[in-house]
């Protein structure tokens, strides 16, 4: 005999169907709300509301070594996208220390920007034709381009290596994971929640080698000798600072403090101070 | 209404990580009810070693993370030179944390066995392992049966862990998705759907053999 | 293995401080798990006609779900239709509405350990229904239903690690930072991280095994 339980789970099952049709009415609303509140954000612009608040929060990586790495001992992060933001909210707001980093992940960082958590993004973020429809984005702040990362001694000396038989590590969300999968189609490629997670994978020998911009790659290889990151990169990866949809008044204070850092020298300073290209 | 077409065009991923999970799952199932028997009888056994052995594993493995149990396999015991894929971290992983309840929920089922039964066999010139045996054991299994199948449940929820060291189930598939499709909504329903398939049934299962066998006694 | 580099004063710092935010988070989760629960727990009781069944479904639903799928949902779903939390509310919210699920099975099958001839005596004493249920069934049911509230309580302490996955500062982040600097801080850190939750947990379960003995 079937007792009450089971006629509720029963009636469960039945439910999901109807789940089904509510989530459906909720994306129609979305998108009038999203309209909305478009709207609403030309009454109160991006620079006003950072300018308001007197502080900037951005958006930063946390495990990424030379762009945005957390220094457990003093809890603070540090890297080339840290020092970026401090001179930006200098520029804007007169200060370098009117800043609030956030830690992001190249999946939770959009999100984070949408709900406004963050006001501006600078993580390591690829400008591309599919973010423009999400974000906007700031002039190119630094050239990168995607690679791969190998033990050295590896037979991988190129991404025409990459066969059947080869693992290959990448982070979810990231473009490089897609773009690996274009340039060599046969290669086993394994996804991980972040940076940290897919090298700590590759030096524990889960896979071969591990693909992202060879930016990120150079820092993980200054982390342990016995990495490398091979020559020449196989995609161009430009930088981008990324904002709100239609924050054109914050996108174009950003533009001017980075076309100012790179005319007074400061650009040149953070560079080389982090990227030290072999 | 949902996207469908997402459904429909990913159904390859969708459907590989849902055989996946199944594989995982009943991989674990059966490995770590042949531990947690084991270890249910270590703790019970009349050898004081033998329980020492039984309760420092089930005390610890129930009271630390199972993620805990996954990284250290998958990221710490390379660094000990015994390297496991992420499928095989996997299972070893749910295997063991999975054990540790199984066995508690073994020992539960024997000692809920009357102990003059014990003794009647024991006098009737059993020994030890053939009263466990042909005594105990298939009278607790009926006491066993309901949380058992509870703990398949956890073991199958539990599997989505396995995302996170690319082992190919269904959350990463649905992970990998929605990063291709930029939909993550729809994605996680459909995979919440594939999970339920599962666990629903089994929970149907579950609740009718406790009616079922609490009448029986 | 580097046992010594791994256990640098900095680094346990770190993890306590990472630990301290498992624990609030755990302890913020409970506290609204044990009001939903408690009312979706002493509803479906009360055998509310619609309601209790609506609330079955969701229950069932919910326990049959993993939570780290939640955890992704409520973080990363939501928003898609407007719904943003942080990262500490996402993961709250997440660990909310599966221990609520949880507790609200814990509630109702404590209240239902109460004899039923109680609640006659109490209605033919003149109370009411909702009397009848707070002054003399739940103070009952409630001592039955604090072991398996402290049980829940472990498992949420192991469940919040889960949200790792969305960057929340808790204890298996930080250890997972540490991780990142050296390979071989790994097994060392995972050893200690390990016995940092069992010594807290098991304190927790010889807790709950001292209730349930009173409580026989």
């Amino acid at each position: 005999m079937f007792n009450k339980k089971n006629w509720f789970m029963l009636m469960l099952i039945a439910a999901l169907t109807l789940v089904l049709a509510a989530c459906g009415g909720d994306d129609k609303k979305e998108s009038d709300s999203d309209s909305s509140s478009d709207g609403e954000k030309t009454a109160t612009s991006a620079l006003e509301t950072v300018k308001a608040n007197d502080k900037i929060v951005w958006g930063v990586k946390n495990d990424t070594k030379l762009f945005g790495l957390k220094n457990p001992s003093t809890g603070e992060v540090e890297g080339f996208d840290i020092d970026i933001a401090k001179e930006i909210t200098a520029i804007i707001l007169g200060d370098p220390s009117k800043v609030e980093f956030k830690e992001v992940t190249s999946k939770t960082r959009i999100p984070m920007l949408n709900n406004g958590e963050i006001d501006a993004i600078v993580a390591t973020m690829t400008i591309t034709e599919e973010r423009r429809q999400e974000v906007d984005f700031s002039d190119v702040y630094f050239e990168a381009g995607q690679s791969l990362l190998v033990k050295k001694g590896s037979p991988i000396k190129s991404v025409e290596d990459l066969d059947a038989s080869t693992k290959v590590l990448a982070v979810k969300g990231s473009t490089s994971a897609i773009n690996i999968r274009e340039k060599a189609p046969e290669a086993q490629v394994l996804e991980f929640e972040n940076y940290a997670e897919a090298f700590t994978a590759l030096k524990a020998g889960q896979g071969d080698t591990l693909t992202t911009d060879n930016s990120i790659l150079f820092g993980m290889a200054s982390d342990d000798s016995n990495y490398e990151v091979l020559d020449g990169t196989f995609t161009d990866e430009p930088y981008g600072i990324a904002m709100k949809k239609g924050s054109d008044d914050f996108v174009k204070a950003v533009n001017d403090a980075l076309a100012e850092l790179k005319a007074n020298g400061k650009y040149d300073e953070i560079y080389e101070k982090w990227i030290v290209l072999e | 209404m949902l996207d469908f077409t997402i459904l429909s065009e990913n159904m390859d991923m969708f459907m590989e990580g849902f055989k996946t999970t199944l594989f995982v799952s009943f991989l674990a199932l059966i490995s770590s009810f042949v531990l947690g028997t084991i270890l249910a009888i270590f703790r019970i056994a009349p050898i004081k070693p033998l329980n020492w052995i039984g309760g420092i594993y089930v005390e610890f493995i129930r009271n630390i993370p199972i993620l805990i149990i996954l990284f250290f396999i998958f990221t710490g015991l390379p660094v000990l030179g015994i390297r496991l894929s992420g499928f095989t971290a996997g299972t070893i992983a749910l295997t063991v944390y999975t054990a540790a309840f199984i066995a508690e929920a073994i020992r539960a089922g024997i000692m809920a066995v009357p102990k003059g039964q014990t003794e009647a066999a024991r006098s009737s010139g059993l020994n030890y392992v053939q009263t466990m045996w042909y005594v105990i054991l298939p009278q607790a299994i009926k006491i066993v049966i309901p949380p058992l199948g509870n703990q398949f449940i956890n073991l199958v929820k539990n599997s989505s862990i396995l995302t996170i060291v690319a082992a190919g189930e269904l959350m990463y598939q649905g992970d990998l998705i929605s990063s291709r499709t930029f939909v993550t909504f729809d994605v996680y329903i459909f995979v919440a759907i594939f999970y339920l398939i599962i666990t629903i049934p089994l929970s149907l299962g579950v609740n009718y053999l406790e009616k079922h066998l609490a009448k029986s006694n | 293995m580097d046992f010594i580099g791994a256990y640098s004063p900095d680094h346990l710092v770190f993890l306590l401080k990472g630990f301290w935010v498992t624990i609030k988070i755990a302890a913020v989760s409970i506290f609204f798990s044990f009001i939903i629960g408690g009312l979706v727990g002493t509803l479906r009781y009360a055998k509310v006609p619609v309601l209790s069944q609506v609330l079955a479904v969701l229950v069932e639903l919910v326990r049959n779900l993993p939570l780290l799928l939640i955890i992704f949902f409520v973080y990363f779903a939501l928003p898609e239709i407007g719904i943003k939390f942080s990262i500490t509310w996402s993961a709250i919210i997440a660990l909310t509405v599966f221990e609520s699920a949880m507790v609200s099975e814990i509630i109702r099958s404590g209240l239902n350990s109460v004899h039923k001839g109680q609640i006659e005596a109490g209605r033919s004493s003149g109370l009411s229904y909702v009397q009848t249920l707070w002054h003399i069934v739940l103070p009952q049911g409630i001592r039955r239903m604090v072991p398996p509230i402290v049980s829940q309580f472990i498992s949420l302490l192991k469940d919040t690690s889960l949200a790792v996955v969305i960057a929340l500062p808790e204890l298996m982040h930080h250890a997972q930072v540490i991780n990142a600097q050296n390979i071989n801080y790994i097994v060392p850190i995972f050893l200690f991280v390990s016995v940092m939750y069992f010594v807290v947990n098991y304190a927790l379960s010889l807790v709950a095994r001292r209730l349930e003995l009173k409580v026989q």
